[in-house]
C-alpha cells in the first residue's frame, strides 16, 4: 500500500507519521506543499504541527497551498485521507470535513495522553479494532470542536462522529473532555467516511516502549482494510 | 485604497479568549464589564480605484479566507 505525507512549512509530526506508516507496511513518500500533484497513493496524510505558524486561523493558510487541490481531488474520488491535529484543522479549513476547531476552553495548550471511544460502524479506520477504548496522545491549543446544531444532528444520524474523549472506563462526560469540544468529539468523518480528521496522534503511540501502544491498532486495522 | 475589515466570533460561539479578558477586566475593578468578544482587524491596501469594486472584492476575500463562516462574522467598514 502506498501513502503520501504532505509537508507544510511548520509541520512537525510528518516524520513521526512516516516512521509509523513504514513500521506497519506502507510504502510512504513525503510530498512538499508546493508540489502540484500527489504521487500515486492509497492514503494521503496531513500531519500535525503548526503550518504557517498558525497565522490567521490554524490550518487556514495551508488549506490554500498548491498541493491541496490535488488532495481534494483525491478525496472526492473516494481516496483515504487522514488529517491529524493540525492536519484536522487543515481538513476543516478546506471544507472536506464539517465544523470548526476553536481555542481550547480553558486556554491551555494540552499535551497528554487521553482515552477515546471509537465509532466502529461502516468505516475503514476503526471497524475491526478489538479494543473499545484507545489511549492516544493529544498536543494542541485549538482542538475545541464546534459545529452547528443542524450539522451535529446530520453527522450523528450518518454515524460521522469518529472518536469521542472518554475516561479509562469508557465513560464520556464533561470530566473526560479535555478541551471543551461539543459532545466530547475528538474526530469526525466526512459523509462517505473516506476522510478522517482527528486531534489525537496515533503515530505517537505505536510501541510498548512509548506511553501507549494503542496507535498500532489504528494503523494495523487501516492496513488490513486496504489489502 | 484601503479597505478595513473586522472579523468577530459569531453569537453563541464560545470565545475563551474574550471570556478570559472579561474576567481579567473584572478583577482589575472594571466591574461593569459583562462580556468581551475578541476579533480580528484587517487593513487591506488594494490597487482598485472604485470603492464599490474594492469592497466587493474584499467580501470575496472574507468568504474565502479572512473569516471562517462556521464560527465567525465579518464586517467591511
Amino acid at each position: 500500500m502506498k501513502s503520501s505525507v504532505i509537508i507544510f512549512p511548520g509541520s512537525n509530526c510528518d516524520r513521526d507519521m512516516d516512521v509509523a506508516l513504514k513500521k506497519f507496511g506502507f510504502k510512504n513518500k513525503m510530498v512538499w506543499h508546493n508540489d502540484n500533484v500527489i504521487p500515486k497513493s492509497d492514503l494521503v496524510v496531513l500531519p500535525g504541527g503548526f503550518s504557517y505558524g498558525d497565522y490567521l486561523r490554524c490550518g487556514s493558510i495551508a488549506a490554500k497551498s498548491n498541493i491541496i487541490n490535488s488532495v481534494i481531488e483525491f478525496a472526492n474520488k473516494g481516496g483515504l485521507v487522514i488529517g491529524i491535529c493540525n492536519g484536522f484543522q487543515i481538513l476543516i479549513e478546506t471544507g472536506l470535513v464539517t465544523g470548526a476547531l476553536l481555542r481550547n476552553k480553558y486556554l491551555k495548550f494540552i499535551c497528554k495522553n487521553i482515552f477515546v471511544k471509537a465509532n466502529k460502524t461502516h468505516n475503514k479506520y476503526f471497524n475491526k479494532i478489538k479494543k473499545d477504548i484507545l489511549e492516544l496522545h493529544i498536543a494542541h491549543n485549538d482542538g475545541n470542536y464546534f459545529c452547528s446544531k443542524d450539522d451535529l444532528k446530520s453527522m450523528q444520524d450518518n454515524d460521522q462522529i469518529a472518536i469521542r474523549y472518554c475516561d479509562s472506563n469508557g465513560e464520556i462526560s464533561e470530566k473526560s473532555n479535555p478541551n471543551g469540544s461539543i459532545q466530547n468529539i475528538a474526530g469526525v468523518f466526512n459523509e462517505k467516511k473516506n476522510i478522517l480528521g482527528m486531534m489525537p496522534h496515533p503515530e505517537r503511540v505505536i510501541d510498548n516502549c512509548l506511553s501507549s501502544n494503542d496507535g498500532s491498532y489504528f494503523f494495523e486495522n487501516l492496513l488490513s482494510n486496504m489489502k | 485604497m484601503k479597505i478595513k475589515v473586522i472579523v468577530t466570533p459569531k453569537n453563541g460561539v464560545l470565545d475563551p479568549q474574550g471570556k478570559a479578558i472579561q474576567q481579567t477586566l473584572n478583577s482589575m475593578n472594571f466591574i461593569d464589564v459583562s462580556e468581551v468578544r475578541q476579533g480580528k482587524y484587517f487593513e487591506i491596501e488594494t490597487d482598485l480605484k472604485d470603492e464599490k469594486d474594492a469592497k466587493k472584492n474584499v467580501e470575496d476575500m472574507c468568504k474565502k479566507l479572512l473569516a471562517n463562516l462556521v464560527i465567525e462574522d465579518y464586517k467591511i467598514l
